[in-house]
């Protein structure tokens, strides 16, 4: 735990060290809040829908500015070396990196409560709904950057694994929609409609906590993280 | 204390390091030389826990890699090839990440911090970024990181590469100092700095141990040591004669000289003669004028290239 923790105060400190983390702070900021104004004084309705909607398409770029750097970074810069001779296990390196990704994103989803409170001093909006809402976006998120975290142990070159995972990001997201639907073979359909993060998200913002979407991110979270893991532990094979 | 038994690494189908062994005892340093591939970092990698041999054994302390990694890394400091280190930090951050990876408790951490800070010479840089380091301030920094939880054992890649003539010397100081008690071993291919730090030298070419002696002994090696210049007058010819019957001489060589009627010479002997007297008694009974007599000094440079050209 301790270990972990070390780890985690590393990253935080790298994180806010740099203008990466205030420039993601701000940007994110700026652009979740304009999805959300643009169609809250066009309907005039007390509720969060169209900003949840809009936030994964928001996740797709900025989650990989976050996760690029976790591996390609230590890699580029020799310090995965000095990193991994330390005496902590690999699978400490990466659940601390993993946990303060994960909390750096928890934090700017926690800024954006300023579009609640003023809906709250405004109208009376269900809250029930904007609370499974925030926790759905933050599985997401999470898992995304559990993906992102993958990406980036691949390459020492932090502009690939954004590339990279913006991309898979894309996919993920497209293989869920009408319209690509439409044009896969029906046995492939009931697949690509589980496999995507869409479906498993749509359910948090009307307000429904399923358990099966719920263990549909863990999984994807625990797969990921195996992998890394795996990666780690390659190096060592005879 | 590191013992290395027929260690063995490829990469694919290249031989990396091709069955060495070695030991270094507790109060030595020991110099890892060789030229650039020649398998060096491969075996620091494997020292450390990094990489695994594809054969052989690997103790530190007693304590083998693979089964007791953690434990064997509590006791190593570790400076990797090319001194990486978080340049997104400041010096006081990273050295408090090291401490507290490493489990020194917040009590004895500053003190800890304050040490290598003190032993390192890093005192005026503590709230610098890393990154806006010189590149001698980041091997201070690399060699602190190293050093934060007092390891018995220090293993260095190119300690001293990229310094400056003054830092190289204030590093070989430290290294020394810190030596007296620890084990250490370090690679360099700067050979001055293994004569003035290293107490026995390792030569590794093409992944394989071809030479591993004090510097002294090494330098006894080579062929430099086996030659004797000379200067004199009289006939030639003559001379060459009578240097041939001397037991032991195997060649004889003219080197020009631009004095009239004096003679050079350059007399390689046998393995570790000194025929300098009898070349004085030879040429003197035959009434020749001794002018200059001088053995050629051996250099570790001379050993590495013999040792390690192909």
């Amino acid at each position: 735990m301790r270990n972990i923790f070390a780890i985690i105060k590393k990253e935080l400190k790298i994180y806010f060290n740099s203008p990466i983390a205030y420039i993601f702070l701000v940007v994110f900021l700026l652009i979740s809040s304009m999805m959300f104004f643009m169609d809250f004084f066009l309907l005039g309705r007390a509720e969060m829908r169209y900003f949840f909607e809009w936030l994964p398409i928001i996740f797709i770029p900025f989650i990989p500015a976050v996760t690029m750097r976790l591996w390609a970074e230590e890699k580029k810069q020799g310090t995965i070396e000095l990193l991994l001779t330390l005496p902590i296990k690999d699978i400490e390196v990466v659940i601390g990196k993993y946990a303060a990704t994960s909390l750096f994103i928890l934090l700017s989803l926690v800024l954006t409560f300023s579009i609640p409170l003023i809906l709250g001093i405004l109208g009376n909006p269900d809250w029930g709904v904007i609370f499974t809402s925030y926790f759905g976006s933050f599985l997401l998120a999470i898992s995304l950057i559990a993906i992102g975290m993958t990406i980036s142990i691949f390459t020492s070159n932090q502009i690939i694994a954004w590339i990279l995972s913006t991309a898979v990001f894309f996919i993920l997201l497209l293989i869920g929609f009408p319209f690509f639907l439409n044009y896969t073979p029906e046995f492939l359909i009931n697949f690509f409609e589980n496999l995507g993060f869409m479906s498993h998200y749509r359910s948090f913002i009307i307000g429904v906590i399923d358990s099966s979407d719920i263990i549909y991110y863990l999984s994807l979270i625990s797969l990921f993280l195996l992998i890394n893991v795996i990666k780690l532990d390659s190096r060592r094979y005879r | 204390m590191i013992e290395v038994k027929n260690l063995t690494k490829l990469y694919g189908d290249f031989i990396a390091v091709d069955n060495i062994s070695f030991t270094v005892n507790k109060g030595e340093i020991v110099g890892f030389l060789g030229p650039n591939g020649a398998g060096k970092t491969t075996t620091m990698k494997m020292l450390t826990c990094y990489l695994s041999p594809n054969k052989g054994e690997i103790k530190l302390n007693n304590l083998d890699v693979f089964e007791n990694s953690l434990d064997v890394r509590k006791n190593i400091g570790y400076l990797p090839e090319n001194t990486p280190v978080y340049e997104d930090l400041n010096v006081i951050e990273s050295l408090e990440f090291f401490a507290q990876i490493h489990h020194i408790d917040t009590e004895k951490r500053d003190k800890a911090i304050k040490r290598v800070i003190e032993s390192c010479g890093l005192g005026e840089k503590l709230k610098n970024e890393v990154s806006e380091l010189s590149k001698g301030y980041k091997q201070r920094l690399g060699l602190a990181q190293a050093l934060i939880h007092n390891p018995d054992i220090l293993i260095l890649d190119e300690p001293t590469t990229g310094l400056d003539p003054n830092q190289i010397a204030e590093i070989r100081d430290l290294i020394k100092e810190i030596g007296k008690n620890k084990t250490i071993i370090l690679s360099t291919h700067i050979l001055s700095e293994v004569e003035a730090t290293c107490d026995r030298v390792i030569i590794i070419n093409r992944g394989k141990i071809v030479g591993q002696d004090t510097p002294e002994g090494l330098k006894l090696r080579s062929e430099a040591a086996n030659v004797v210049y000379i200067e004199f007058e009289g006939k030639l010819r003559e001379a060459e004669e009578i240097l041939r019957q001397i037991e032991g001489v195997k060649n004889l060589y003219k080197v020009d000289c631009d004095l009239p009627k004096v003679h050079r010479l350059r007399i390689e002997t046998e393995n570790d003669l000194d025929l300098r007297k009898e070349i004085n008694h030879a040429l003197q009974k035959n009434e020749m004028e001794l002018l200059e007599m001088r053995k050629e000094k051996a250099s570790l440079e001379e050993v590495f290239r013999q040792l390690t050209s192909n």
